[in-house]
């Protein structure tokens, strides 16, 4: 039999590290706080060594990295508090609860600093919610621009026969994971009157066992009324403030429930946790009030660990100790165990420290929201944490020893599939289809379509900031106190980084850069989060170490600090890691938010150029994906440098009025950007791509569907064609023109080869990719733009 | 099917003279309530105006000249949406200002709760597609002889988003042949040429409900959200029109 220590999963030397601390052999209690306070989770044993690479200064950086959010100054004495964090396996668990306690979670992180959320965004994952075309499902939708029946004759060669009816299972197992997960994301936001105002999404099969929620929220608060979470003054009490303690969330580590804690087996029934959006509103307005009127010494929301955790990162952090009296807490179901009282996961709760003069104050508003408020301990001067239950004493341990766990480095091993080289595109035979045929299959993929159908189920309006909703490049969002903006964004690409973690590390950061930058706003800060497979496998440790390194070596090119972010290891199923997908939450501001563009192609006559010379390249693309069935090769790498220039080039454009629309060019390649651009704007355009860099003799679908970072399509009135060209020659930004906006059609000439489709055909098969996917009808009766 | 007039904006502002006395608007807030913020700023940008809040708990509408009821999700919308709040012990004042003839304007969960005060009539079951919805919607009007849209035109088409999960308003058929013959209904979702068609309906209301008044017109209920449109950098102003109509119909008085 598994010693105790072993199924709450520590280690041996774990073990034996622990008893040397205590100089005796831990209590129950004690056990069950240290496997929780070392675990990977609370811990980070195996990413902080490699979290300190990341950059996370800077003349804006209010608050850094080890708060409950990173804080970063955005003029007129008010700052931006923001952060995101993964809730991956709560939610493919169950995953209406999972998605929305993720966000309850995010967003108590940003309100326990004292900032009022604004807006959240969200960056999921999910196994294919439908076959690639040419496998199966019939009726993909596949049309040219005359309206001809058409499909993909290129594809044959992977039907995959016998393997349709499995794959037919595990894409209901995703369409319902994606809607659950979009359900709860939009139960909680909404209740809470935060509007969603951005993310992204995407479907591969290196997810289907284990999807992603990342949720991020970002809040405005003043520099003077910033709240941490450092307890201070021996004899301040300990609230606790919120929802009643149950024995939701502590499945995880049911196993306490074992031959010494636990006979009865309903007590070990495993459970995520239940939101309750409501309580959390009034949580968020209590809290708010209270910290307005200065009642708290320092706040700290529960999470992961419940009580465990914020107790004890509290007085780690003020170098002081904390009592908690176990059975003073509120429970939601009697007869709980100290144990379970100290890991309890029950959401919409937070610990706070009063001063006992401000006690009363603290009651009253409290009790005016209809919340609990308890003392349920005290501020020591001891620097150990000390759990009593009726008196005794069960548990007490050094607060600062359970903070730092012990952290690891693990051999990295380059993974057998990463490659030095591109692909060679002799092996990758022209598809017969017309390119007309697959543009409008790329527009309809679910990792590019339009994301109407999730965002019109979030609330993306209330607060009135939203300027720029969902739809764009990147969110804006106007900040009433001081007339300036800011635009928000996430992005990540598992593909790229699966292929090259370094790249795709690099390209993430400068892709969130890119996208902020198109809507006129300079990008100051990155939150960000690690998705990883088990980082006790040395080609898993390589990814991460990979990717770190090349985030931070675009974080510092930008001077965009991490000022927050969490990590998320053990994304496997059965032996199998999801793609290394780090997700970047980046932050730009704008000093006037009517100073802005977005992507919709806006005048007849407007002339379009292409910013940026990177050639495309099919390796990691949604063509490679979707046309040969592959995810190989190399991506191409970011020249910062030029990249830089590029978003220069943009943003200073957009702020003096030359460009009309800015839109970045990544999936499905310029002719999808295109597209996009034509489609936002109900427009066509008539256009020549013969002279874009990068031309293959011949392979006219690489130039239109292959796909290159640093790159920006841009629409100019005519008359402001010259100033505009001055300004990318003064910056060294290549452009080619392309032609112009107008007509009721995309017609695209490129060399000798001319392709032309609908404005009808081509928004059709962006709006219906995502819910035909579904098999609903697009819209709710609702106007399209 | 009639066609109506697409506005951009709103009937003008009333002219440079300055009003008598600024027009005391009450925002009920309720626990759960997440629209009351922007009630208050949207009626902050009219400079005839002045917004404060209500507490649900007290029994004071503190001199209102109107009474809001915001959006959001009262007692967390549970059991059923506006069930808990009807019960909050404002809703005694507020029903009382009603009968006395006090413009009261229920907003998405306002309306909600209204129905189930029996302000107005009607209930509000999820909508037909189960999802919530958040988009621009067109409506069409069809009085303006209520306080609530004295500055609209009758069959004018303006625009007003809606975002809610139940906004599907429906009435027995004998109820409803009498909310019709008596002219209840006050907006109706339309397409953008003021078509009333099932396409244009977002959430299956019966006869494209969007908004109604009681019998005496003093009393309305509507699921979009003229608060969200009341300046031009959100999008749109037509939502200007309702809260103007109000401050006209007070400055009246």
């Amino acid at each position: 039999m598994p010693e105790l220590y072993e199924e709450l999963g520590l280690s041996g030397r774990e073990y034996q590290q622990i008893r040397q601390i205590q100089g005796a052999e831990p209590t129950h209690v004690e056990l069950a706080v240290y496997s929780l306070m070392w675990s990977e989770h609370c811990g980070y044993k195996h990413s902080r060594p490699l979290l300190k690479c990341f950059p996370s200064g800077g003349e804006r950086v209010l608050q850094g990295p080890g708060e409950n959010a990173g804080i970063v100054d955005i003029g007129d004495g008010l700052a931006i508090a923001m952060k995101i964090e993964s809730h991956n396996h709560p939610s493919a668990v169950e995953p209406y609860q999972g998605a929305a306690t993720g966000v309850g979670g995010i967003l108590r992180d940003i309100f326990t600093m004292g900032a009022r959320p604004i807006c959240n965004l969200n960056s999921l994952r999910f196994g294919e919610i439908a076959p690639p075309p040419g496998r199966g499902r019939a009726g993909t939708g596949i049309a040219d621009g005359r309206g001809a029946a058409h499909r993909g004759a290129g594809q044959a060669d992977f039907a995959q026969g016998a393997a349709d009816t499995e794959h037919a299972d595990g894409t209901a197992r995703q369409r319902y994971l994606f809607e659950q997960v979009v359900a709860g994301i939009g139960g909680y936001g909404n209740c809470m009157g935060i509007p969603t105002v951005g993310g992204e999404v995407y479907f591969e099969e290196a997810y289907q066992g284990n999807c992603l929620v990342n949720a991020m929220t970002v809040g405005v608060v003043s520099h003077d009324a910033i709240i941490r979470s450092t307890a201070a003054g021996p004899g301040n009490h300990v609230v606790l403030i919120g929802s009643k303690t149950g024995r939701d969330g502590i499945g995880g580590a049911s196993v306490l429930a074992s031959q010494e804690f636990d006979e009865t087996l309903e007590e070990k029934r495993p459970s995520v946790q239940v939101g309750d959006p409501f309580t959390e509103k009034k949580l968020l307005e209590a809290c708010l009030e209270l910290l307005q009127a200065d009642r708290f010494v320092a706040l700290q929301d529960l999470g992961a660990a419940g009580i465990t955790s914020s107790s004890s990162e509290m007085a780690a952090k003020g170098g002081v100790g904390i009592d908690i009296h176990t059975d003073r807490v509120p429970l939601r179901e009697p007869d709980m165990a100290a144990w379970e009282i100290m890991i309890s996961e029950s959401q919409e709760r937070m610990l706070a420290i009063v001063e006992p003069a401000h006690w009363e104050g603290v009651r009253e508003v409290c009790e005016r929201w209809d919340l609990d408020a308890t003392i349920v301990g005290a501020v020591t001067d001891g620097q150990r944490l000390r759990v009593y239950h009726d008196g005794e004493r069960v548990a007490d341990m050094p607060a600062l020893a359970l903070a730092e766990a012990p952290t690891y480095a693990v051999d990295r091993e380059r993974p057998a599939h990463e490659r030095d080289e591109p692909v060679e595109l002799a092996e990758y035979s022209r598809p017969d289809s017309s390119c007309a045929g697959i543009l409008l299959d790329l527009l309809g993929s679910p990792n590019i379509a339009s994301r109407r159908w999730i965002w019109e189920q979030y609330d993306h309006q209330v607060q009135l900031n939203t300027v720029e909703g969902p739809g764009g490049d990147a969110a804006v969002l106007r900040i009433k106190r001081s007339g300036g903006g800011i635009a928000v964004c996430t992005d990540g690409n598992g593909r790229h980084c699966y292929l090259d973690p370094y790249r795709g590390g690099k390209g993430a950061v400068a892709e969130a850069a890119r996208n902020v930058s198109c809507t006129g706003a300079e990008p100051i800060a990155i939150t960000n989060c690690l998705n990883f497979g088990n980082p006790e496998k040395p080609p898993i440790a390589s990814q991460f170490a990979r990717a770190i390194e090349g985030m931070s070596e675009a974080c510092e090119a930008f001077g965009t600090p991490v000022i927050s972010g969490n990590v998320s290891f053990y994304n496997e199923s059965f032996g199998e890691a999801i793609y290394p997908t780090p997700v970047v939450g980046m932050l730009g501001v704008m000093p006037e938010f009517e100073r802005r563009a977005e992507i919709r192609f806006r005048g007849k006559g407007d002339v379009v150029f292409l910013l940026g010379d990177g050639a495309p390249a099919l390796d990691g693309s949604e063509y490679q994906k979707r046309w040969f069935g592959k995810v190989e090769g190399r991506i191409p790498d970011v020249d910062l440098r030029a990249e830089l220039a590029l978003q220069e080039a943009v943003r200073g454009a957009i702020r003096e009025g030359i460009v009309r629309s800015a839109h970045d060019c990544s999936d499905g390649g310029l002719a999808v950007a295109l597209a996009e651009c034509c489609v936002a704007g109900g427009i066509g355009a008539r256009l020549d791509l013969s002279r874009v860099p990068g031309r293959v003799s011949g392979r006219q679908d690489l130039t239109l569907f292959g796909e290159a970072p640093t790159r920006v399509v841009v629409s100019v009135a005519l008359e402001q064609v010259e100033r505009l060209l001055s300004r990318l020659q003064s910056l060294g930004v290549p452009s080619v023109r392309l032609g112009s906006v107008g007509g009721e059609a995309l017609s695209l000439e490129i060399g000798g080869e001319e392709l032309e489709v609908s404005l009808p055909a081509l928004a059709d098969a962006y709006q219906r990719g995502i819910p035909s996917a579904l098999e609903e009808s697009p819209g709710s009766g609702s106007i399209d733009k | 099917m009639t066609a109506g007039t697409v506005s951009g904006t709103a009937a003008a502002e009333p002219g440079a003279q300055a009003p008598r006395r600024p027009v005391n608007f009450g925002i009920v807030v309720f626990p759960g309530s997440n629209c009351e913020y922007d009630a208050h700023h949207a009626l902050s940008t009219f400079p005839e105006a002045a917004p404060h809040y209500l507490w649900h708990k007290d029994h004071d509408l503190d001199g209102a000249d109107v009474v809001v009821l915001p959006g959001g999700f009262s007692y967390g919308d549970y059991l059923r949406t506006g069930a808990i709040a009807r019960f909050s012990p404002i809703m005694q004042e507020v029903a009382a200002f009603a009968r006395a003839g006090g413009p009261v304007l229920g907003i998405c969960n306002g309306f909600q709760i209204l129905a189930e005060a029996h302000l107005v009539h009607g209930a509000l079951l999820q909508n037909r597609g189960l999802k919530f919805i958040c988009h621009p919607q067109y409506l069409k009007v069809e009085r303006n002889d209520t306080p609530f849209t004295r500055r609209f035109e009758v069959g004018q088409v303006i625009q007003i988003p809606v975002n809610h999960n139940e906004g599907n308003w429906t009435a027995g058929s004998e109820s409803l042949r009498k909310i019709e013959e008596q002219g209840l209904v006050v907006f109706r979702y339309c397409d953008e040429y003021g078509n009333v068609t099932d396409g244009a309906n977002p959430n299956g209301a019966v006869d494209n409900v969007a908004g109604i008044v009681n019998e005496t017109g003093n009393v309305m209920g509507m699921m979009p959200h003229p608060e969200r449109v009341c300046e031009a950098e959100l999008g749109g102003t037509d939502g200007r029109g309702v809260f103007g109509s109000l401050i006209d119909h007070t400055l009246e008085q």
